[in-house]
């Protein structure tokens, strides 16, 4: 399946490169949904958790390039907020790196597009490891839980030596 | 207003995890100004404690609420006193004085501080506060001139300053925190009060402050 990302995007420049991408019939993947946001500098922090919360795999923030945001420093903010959110999902235990900031300037409709595709591929690897992991680990469990009475019954010799 | 900041989250998450039922409780006055505890944080940690319970699989409802004031009765309207009731436990975003209250107000239902709170102070710029005042209970700040040597001298020395105080900054923190009685001196100089520092200040009445015991503030006009 597919990974879930959801990028919020400046209308001045990352949305416009999006949407010069899609003339351009650049192609990016399709389960990217792109929320329109007037500038990066609208970015909360309680956006960026909450898409995670509501089962988004991965959250892109993409603004102007620095120093040419239409509202002077709304990128500049977003970037600090992202850094901070990006603290927040790894003291829950989240990767850090499923919420990544980008700088797109408005004419780069292929920066666009090929950004959305290396993201997309990140985020799916991340997937695939975590999940390695996961099974990995419920094997290994499995065989704990095979080996914990022989374990319990050496506990008990142990103790008894102990006591004498 | 009351400074605060919010605890570790494992620590918080360690506090909670238990409960089904969660509510977390923000507060609209000093801890919504110093962004610890208001509606905003309030949100954040709900999606934190709801993506950290996702991770290990675990159920739990996290509601969120936050009233304009914990420490006052009349705030707890009957419908956030029905979600506290029907909560399996509160997570109060308020300072230690709200956490109380909710306990003295409701105290059938389990309460956890979510902050730790820290002191009277100034926001001294966006995100950042100090610490102006320690509620001492007798101020002498007209003897200073506005500048508290009980909470802005690491020592509280009410007759300093002392042989740390170098190039204006306090031996303690000589990165962050300016030395009172350099402000002191300085807010002096300027207002040509110089003279005011020969006079030998006695020993403070502690006895007004925390030393004296749990303190109250009674307004006989006003009790009803
Ligand atoms: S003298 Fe006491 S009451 Fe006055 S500012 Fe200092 S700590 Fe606060
Ligand atoms: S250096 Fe100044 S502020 Fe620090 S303890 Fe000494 S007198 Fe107080």
């Amino acid at each position: 399946m597919e990974p879930n990302i959801i990028a919020f995007c400046c209308h001045y420049c990352a949305f416009t490169a999006a949407d010069l991408a899609g003339t351009m019939r650049q192609q990016y993947p399709a389960n990217i949904h792109i929320v329109r946001l007037p500038c990066t500098g609208k970015v909360d922090i309680n956006m960026l958790l909450r898409a995670f919360v509501d089962e988004a795999d991965g959250v892109m923030v993409a603004g102007c390039e620095v120093g040419s945001c239409h509202f002077l420093e709304g990128n500049i903010r977003a970037k600090k907020r992202v850094e901070y959110a990006k603290r927040k999902l790894e003291e829950v235990g989240i990767n850090p790196e499923k919420l990544e900031m980008f700088h797109i300037a408005a004419s780069e409709g292929p920066l666009f597009a090929q950004t959305a595709r290396d993201f997309t591929d990140k985020i799916r690897r991340m997937i695939q490891q975590e999940s390695q992991i996961e099974q990995g680990s419920e094997g290994q469990k499995k065989k704990e839980q095979i080996a914990e009475p022989v374990d319990n019954r050496k506990e008990e010799n142990d103790r008894s030596t102990g006591a004498m | 207003m009351i400074v605060a900041e919010q605890k570790p989250f494992q620590e918080i998450y360690e506090s909670v995890r238990e409960h089904q039922n969660l509510l977390i409780l923000g507060c609209g006055t000093c801890v919504t100004v110093c962004m610890a505890g208001g509606e905003r944080e309030v949100g954040i940690l709900a999606n934190q404690i709801r993506l950290a319970a996702k991770e290990e699989n675990r159920k739990m409802e996290v509601l969120e609420h936050t009233i304009t004031r914990q420490c006052d009765e009349e705030f707890f309207d009957s419908t956030v006193s029905s979600s506290i009731r029907e909560a399996d436990a509160v997570l109060s975003l308020g300072c230690g004085v709200g956490v109380q209250h909710i306990v003295e107000l409701f105290d059938e239902v389990p309460i956890h501080p979510g902050l730790n709170t820290q002191f009277f102070g100034a926001n001294l710029q966006q995100g950042l506060w100090g610490e102006r005042c320690a509620g001492c209970g007798e101020c002498v700040l007209d003897t200073y001139e506005g500048i508290c040597p009980v909470a802005r001298c690491s020592k509280s020395m009410m007759n300093g300053p002392c042989g740390g105080s170098s190039n204006g900054m306090c031996e303690v923190d000589p990165e962050n925190t300016p030395c009172a009685w350099q402000l002191i001196i300085d807010r002096m100089t300027k207002l040509n009060k110089l003279d005011k520092l020969m006079e030998n200040q006695p020993p403070k009445n502690w006895s007004r402050d925390r030393h004296g015991g749990p303190r109250r503030t009674q307004r006989e006009d006003m009790t009803l």
